[in-house]
């Protein structure tokens, strides 16, 4: 996803001479082709995160559209409240990304592990959030996070993903969820890049006998509630999945849709169960720690279909 | 009340107050602020009477804006970072033109759009809106640098408060703004020795001060923060720091509360308003020193 949005961000900064990066001295390699392509467009601000989002907001203002670009929790709950009071209350051209949404930085510890800035951003009015599955996704999002006026939060996997959509997301209309798989029994709705593991968990259901729809949700803020209300219609249980707390995040976002709708469908979340994570290891195997990889998601929405 | 303009301008004896005049400006800023704060019982009465001859020193002649024209594009940028002295700013806008002196009365009122630290939304003169301390000068930052990156002559002004200065992000924009050699960016702190709670050296020392700035790599001097010819020199020498490679500040010392004996160095007056007695006291007191 990272190496997409770099390669999405650079054709548009080719178009639009407005468009500029901050980065909060990360992106080693990573923004290398934009270092040499712009090197007036992209800035250091230096480890100083409350400062480079200001600064962005201030840039901005100048009729600039301004990536800023960091990892983890960086971007995001260490300058929040610059983000809420510079840039989403006057509505600047702010687009806040972050890269190692989840446990992307696995082993690096919890410190770097983003796993409450959907519930923070998303709470932030005005701030357009862009969860993206898969390459193919990040690469739509960025185009999109240019037109769209005021602050956006990208919220970015990391490198070398695999691909999930076979090309390129052609067409697609923020804030349309992306359906990957139809199903009959039930679907998997998923925000991230934990997609992969809804796709995988389908397989695995399959092969049990239950027809699982995944449908993946590049735009968590608006939703698309129109599209959820559908969902509560056509099936009985609906699971959600995010590499995130389960309280604030994607899962809270739907089930807010789906409280209202009054038709009884189930919502199941599927996420990090409101802890910290203190278990050392890889992106996957603390997926499988907590509970969210393909066997577990597998495993719970069988038992959840059979509840009732 | 049904003409509050005649009111805070009753001093001046039926004349039209010359608020192209620094210390004329300053008086209205006080007189408003009072006015203001007995209206609303809304509190800060002490930081708005501290920064009244900084600011009126920006609005006559420093700052290049136009009330006529409020976004015109080649104007200078001015933050009040501090923003709970935001009735200052209110105050020396109105009388300057940019909106009518009448508003001021809804200040902090239900409806209103003078919310009680600076707001943007709404009124014609407010670049940002501020509140929370320590985001003015990040914010000014970035306006600088997007400035120099067009090449456009205009500047940025941000108004800092000291005990703003505790904030960290105060520090993390003045090493941004020295690295991206911003000389058209120049802050002003309003050095008043008072907090919320006590003295600035009895809460986080900020001294030596000056040398602080200069350590990151500001040009910093020191001023009387009331002598409106001394602000005036400092200012006019920052703008002349453009082509040094570096933002400059301007420490000017202050006094909370001055203009009024009783409200000059009590912290009691970041909080309260003036009510019955001490409202006609402090009316008295600043009407004996008008210019």
């Amino acid at each position: 996803m990272r190496d997409a949005f770099v390669r999405a961000l650079l054709e548009e900064m080719e178009a639009d001479s407005r468009i500029m990066l901050v980065t909060g001295d990360l992106g080693f390699g990573v923004l290398k082709p934009m270092w040499e392509r712009f090197p007036d467009r992209i800035i250091d601000a230096g480890i100083a995160e409350q400062g480079m989002v200001s600064m962005a907001a201030g840039l901005a203002a100048t009729g600039r559209i301004v990536f800023v670009y960091s990892i983890g929790n960086f971007p995001t709950l260490r300058p929040l409240e610059q983000i809420r009071n510079d840039c989403a209350y006057p509505g600047a051209n702010v687009k806040i990304v972050c890269v190692g949404g989840g446990f992307v930085y696995g082993s690096l510890g919890m410190s770097h592990h983003a796993t409450e800035d959907i519930a923070a951003l998303r709470a932030l009015p005005g701030v357009t959030c862009f969860t993206p599955g898969d390459p193919a996704e990040a690469e739509a999002v960025t185009h999109r996070a240019v037109r769209t006026e005021g602050t956006c939060y990208l919220r970015l996997g990391r490198g070398n993903e695999p691909k999930i959509h076979p090309g390129p997301v052609e067409g697609w209309e923020m804030p349309a969820p992306l359906t990957l798989r139809k199903g009959t029994d039930t679907a998997l709705l998923s925000a991230g890049g934990i997609l992969t593991q809804a796709v995988e968990a389908a397989k695995l259901l399959e092969e049990k006998g239950i027809s699982a729809e995944v449908v993946s949700f590049p735009c968590v803020k608006p939703m698309d509630e129109g599209a959820v209300r559908k969902l509560t219609e056509r099936f009985r249980h609906i699971v959600t999945v995010e590499e995130h707390n389960i309280i604030g995040g994607f899962g809270s976002a739907v089930c807010e849709i789906a409280a209202e709708t009054g038709n009884g469908c189930r919502i199941h979340r599927i996420g990090l169960q409101d802890c910290y994570t203190s278990v050392v290891g890889n992106q996957q195997y603390l997926r499988e720690i907590y509970g969210m990889d393909a066997k577990a998601i597998a495993e719970k929405t069988e038992a959840w279909l059979n509840e009732a | 009340m049904d003409n509050y303009e005649a009111l805070v301008h009753s001093a001046f004896g039926g004349q039209k107050p010359d608020t192209s005049d620094p210390e004329v400006l300053a008086w209205l800023i006080r007189r408003n602020g009072l006015e203001m704060s007995h209206i609303s019982h809304g509190s800060h009465i002490g930081s708005v009477f501290s920064a009244a001859e900084i600011i009126a020193v920006l609005y006559t002649g420093v700052l290049n804006v136009d009330p006529s024209d409020p976004k015109k594009p080649d104007r200078d940028r001015m933050i009040l970072s501090k923003g709970h002295a935001g009735s200052a700013v209110y105050a020396a806008l109105a009388e300057t033109g940019f909106f009518p002196v009448e508003q001021l009365k809804t200040h902090y009122g239900n409806g209103s759009i003078l919310s009680g630290h600076v707001s943007h939304k709404g009124i014609p003169g407010v670049e940002v809106s501020t509140g929370s301390l320590g985001h003015g000068l990040g914010i000014g930052t970035g306006m600088a640098l997007g400035a120099k990156m067009d090449g456009a002559a205009w500047r940025t002004w941000v108004v800092l408060g000291d005990g703003e200065c505790d904030e960290g992000s105060v520090w993390e924009a003045a090493l941004q703004a020295a690295q991206f050699g911003l000389d058209r960016l120049c802050a002003i702190v309003d050095y008043n020795h008072m907090q919320s709670l006590f003295r600035v050296e009895e809460t986080l020392r900020l001294e030596p001060f000056e040398q602080k700035w200069k350590d990151f790599g500001w040009n910093a001097e020191s001023v009387d923060g009331h002598d409106v010819v001394a602000l005036r020199a400092a200012c006019d020498r920052a703008k002349a720091n453009a082509g040094s490679g570096k933002p400059s500040v301007i420490l000017a010392h202050t006094v909370k509360g001055k203009g009024v004996s009783f409200m000059e160095n009590d912290i009691l007056w970041h909080y309260r308003t003036p009510q019955g007695e001490e409202y006609e006291a402090a009316l008295k007191e600043l009407e004996a020193h008008r210019p």
